[in-house]
């Protein structure tokens, strides 16, 4: 699955994006943080509050615990500050 | 409803007038125009905007659409640019066009508070000392919270 990152997060992380094929027991977008929390120090220091994020799949805001289902991409969106 | 999200600047001024040639018989349009802000005590250089625009269309569209109905609006325009700015330039653009001011007031005012929460920008200030994130602001959510009430 494609894993998107934007603003700080992409910095934090230090990519874009990445190909990743999430273990069987990465269900929902929320296990998706969790993994990616779980992976190093870098996932674990930038997901430190994993409640401020919104998630999109395919390019659509999902609520928080959405399965991920047959979706392709998978984007992790800090607080927006656009405007 | 015409969404446009680029990394092309605007000219504000041109597109209020398209706006209001494409709608000129249905009595009120409201323009709002948003710059890259730099005050005296607190200066910036320039202002980057990170964006997803494939989401940050849909987004736009789905507020378009919601404030199109809530206060029957009989067209909206909302232009978004991301990448980098200077002081001055215009950010985003949002025109609403009504039979009643009130009405056109109100569109325009409630996509601009759904657009702060809900659409994937994020700025960051260039400053004399460095660069910074943006902070999300709780005063945003709140503005979008009172069309929710």
């Amino acid at each position: 699955m494609k894993v998107l990152y934007f603003a700080w997060l992409r910095e934090r992380l230090n990519m874009s994006e990445e190909d990743i094929a999430f273990p069987p027991e990465v269900v929902t977008t929320g296990d998706v943080i969790a993994y990616l929390a779980a992976r190093d120090e870098a996932g674990a220091l930038a997901f430190e509050r994993p409640a401020i994020f919104k998630t999109a799949l395919d390019a659509r805001i999902v609520p928080h615990g959405t399965p991920l289902a047959d979706a392709k991409v998978i984007a992790l969106l800090p607080p927006m500050t656009g405007g | 409803m015409d969404i446009r999200v680029s990394e092309t600047p605007f000219d504000p001024g041109a597109e209020s007038n398209a706006f209001l040639e494409r709608g000129k018989a249905a009595g009120a349009a409201v323009t709002f125009t948003g710059l890259v802000r730099s005050l005296p005590d607190e200066p910036i250089l320039a202002l980057t905007l990170d964006c997803y625009p494939e989401l940050a269309v849909n987004q736009l569209t789905a507020i378009a659409t919601q404030a199109m109905a809530r206060f029957s609006l009989a067209d909206i325009t909302v232009i978004h640019r991301y990448g980098r700015m200077l002081p001055g330039e215009p950010i985003v653009q949002v025109m609403a066009l009504s039979a009643h001011r009130q009405a056109a007031f109100d569109g325009a005012q409630m996509v601009m508070d759904y657009l702060k929460t809900d659409a994937p920008f994020w700025k960051k200030e260039t400053t004399a000392t460095g660069e910074h994130w943006v902070q999300a602001k709780p005063a945003d959510d709140n503005a979008k919270a009172r069309w929710e009430a």
